[in-house]
Order: structure tokens, then C-alpha cells, then sequence
């Protein structure tokens, strides 16, 4: 990332359901303003709103910073929460923890990690158990 | 094919949107999951969903959903109406159930998502 940054972090609260959602919308909002082509915005805010999504229902907290350069946006996702032991079987589409409640929310399809890496460029994953999980998202303008 | 003539098909009652149903919709998507929508239904699509929260409407935001009806006749609570709202997200609700509101539009000739190609929603991948 060089000079001409763009920088903005956001907070999640795990657990948060009422304000699930708002990060990716006012990431969005940014974005348009930045005025990036619309596909790649949409990109950008389903990955946000998926890592948002996971947050709110695993972690128990979290940020996202937002940087933009004239050549990438990125998002750096950071969470303190009980992290993911076997990031293979996370990244495959289905698998899920979710509660019950979750599910009748309309998440638990196991659905989101996947859909961040097909609408990344890059996408990177680490986690500690017990401490929480990162995720590097990037899509090329 | 416009809000207008969806919200005579399904037999709609308007909730939010209500001078915005000239608009057009190309094709529609039809689901309970909101991850599968995130994953499945492409920008200017329709949603008919029988979930009825605040989720509906930032997972429609967030995807370019152009508007969403509840079907089976949920009611959305005065929290997802504000936040449709504030979103300028046109929102109906239709007694019928998610196979038949699907049925009837499908015969009417709006297509599905996996049928529209991405370049013409304008969308990749
Ligand atoms: N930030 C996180 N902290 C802890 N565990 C996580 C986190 N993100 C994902 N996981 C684990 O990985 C699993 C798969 O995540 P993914 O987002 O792919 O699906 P999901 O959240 O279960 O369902 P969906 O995203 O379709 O609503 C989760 O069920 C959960 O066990
Ligand atoms: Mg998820």
C-alpha cells in the first residue's frame, strides 16, 4: 500500500445482531463515494459483510480496516473471539457451527468464508484457538 | 418486468417503496438463506424470502438486491420496515407461498439468477 491511502477502521460487537450489517453498509457507502465500479464495490461488500456477519455471531469483538490505494482496496479483518481449529474444513462450503438461532436468522449455510475467497483476489486466513481470527481480503481495481 | 406488475402478480401489499414500483427487476431469486442470496442472486435481482428481519434487508443492500417481497404473509416488524426505509429498499408482502410467488413470476417470464448472464446484471464471477 503506498501514499495516497485511504484509511478507515470499523468495530463490531459480537453478538450485535440489531447493528449487523452496518460496517458493510458504511463500507459501501464509502466506496461509492471513492467511486469504484459498482461489480467491484459489490465484491467488497459481500466479503465485508460476511466477515461482519462472522464476527458478530463467533467473536466477541472486532475491527475492520479499510484501505484504499489507487490500485487495491483491502480489507484487514481482526477478531478476539474462540477462533477456528481447523480452517480446512471452515473453508468448505456447508460447513457450519451455527446455533439454531442463527440458522433461523438466515445464516448457517456455511456459506460465507467461500463466498469471501470467490469474491476476493486474494484472500488469506489465520486463527488461534482461544484468541481469535484474521482474515486479509483484497480486491484489485 | 416492473415492481408494478409483480405487485399485481403476487398480489402484493406495499410497504415500503411505494413511488418506486416503476422499476425494473431482471431476474429473481427466491430463498430463506441469506448467505446462499450473498453467494447465488446477482445485482438488480428481485428476492423472495420468507425471512422477515433486519438481515434481509443489509444482505439486499449489501448484493444489489433492487427489492424484496415476504412471502407466506410475514409481517416485517417496525425495525426491518425503518431500515428498508432508510435503505430506499422497496419492500411488499404476498400471502402466497415461496414456490407458488416463485411459480407465478417464473411463468410470467422473469428469470432466474443462474439463467441471466453475468455480463448482462452487470455482474463478475
Ligand atoms: N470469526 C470467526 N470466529 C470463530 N469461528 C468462525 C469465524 N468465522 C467462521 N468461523 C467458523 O467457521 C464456520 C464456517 O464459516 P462460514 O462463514 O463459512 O459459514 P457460517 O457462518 O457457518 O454460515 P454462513 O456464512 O453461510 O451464514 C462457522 O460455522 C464457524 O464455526
Ligand atoms: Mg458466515
Amino acid at each position: 500500500m503506498n501514499g495516497g491511502t485511504f484509511r478507515r477502521e470499523f468495530e463490531v460487537t459480537g453478538g450485535d445482531f440489531y447493528n449487523a450489517g452496518r460496517v458493510s453498509t458504511e463500507i459501501k457507502e464509502i466506496l461509492r463515494q471513492i467511486g469504484i465500479a459498482a461489480p467491484k464495490i459489490r465484491r467488497l461488500a459481500i466479503a465485508a459483510y460476511e466477515a461482519e456477519m462472522n464476527m458478530v455471531m463467533y467473536a466477541r469483538s472486532g475491527k475492520v480496516l479499510l484501505q484504499v490505494t489507487p490500485e487495491v482496496v483491502r480489507l484487514d479483518v481482526n477478531d478476539v473471539g474462540p477462533g477456528i481449529e481447523n480452517i480446512e474444513l471452515a473453508m468448505q462450503e456447508g460447513y457450519s457451527t451455527a446455533s439454531e438461532e442463527m440458522r433461523a436468522m438466515g445464516f448457517g449455510a456455511g456459506m460465507g468464508l467461500p463466498n469471501i475467497k470467490k469474491n476476493a483476489d486474494r484472500f488469506e486466513i489465520r486463527s488461534e484457538v482461544g484468541k481469535g481470527t484474521t482474515l486479509e481480503i483484497e480486491v484489485r481495481l | 418486468m416492473t415492481l408494478n406488475e409483480i405487485k399485481d402478480i403476487l398480489q402484493c401489499e406495499v410497504i415500503t417503496g411505494e413511488d418506486r414500483l416503476n422499476m425494473e427487476v431482471k431476474m429473481c431469486c427466491g430463498s430463506d438463506l441469506m448467505s446462499d442470496v450473498l453467494a447465488f442472486a446477482k445485482a438488480g435481482a428481485l428476492l423472495l424470502t420468507g425471512l422477515a428481519n433486519r438481515q434481509v434487508i443489509r444482505t439486499a443492500e449489501v448484493a444489489d438486491i433492487r427489492a424484496v417481497v415476504l412471502v407466506r404473509g410475514k409481517r416485517p416488524d417496525a425495525e426491518m420496515v425503518a431500515l428498508a426505509r432508510e435503505q430506499n429498499l422497496p419492500l411488499m408482502v404476498t400471502n402466497l407461498l415461496l414456490y407458488e410467488a416463485c411459480g407465478r413470476l417464473y411463468q410470467a417470464g422473469l428469470p432466474g439468477c443462474g439463467e441471466v448472464p453475468a455480463a448482462e446484471s452487470g455482474i463478475l464471477g
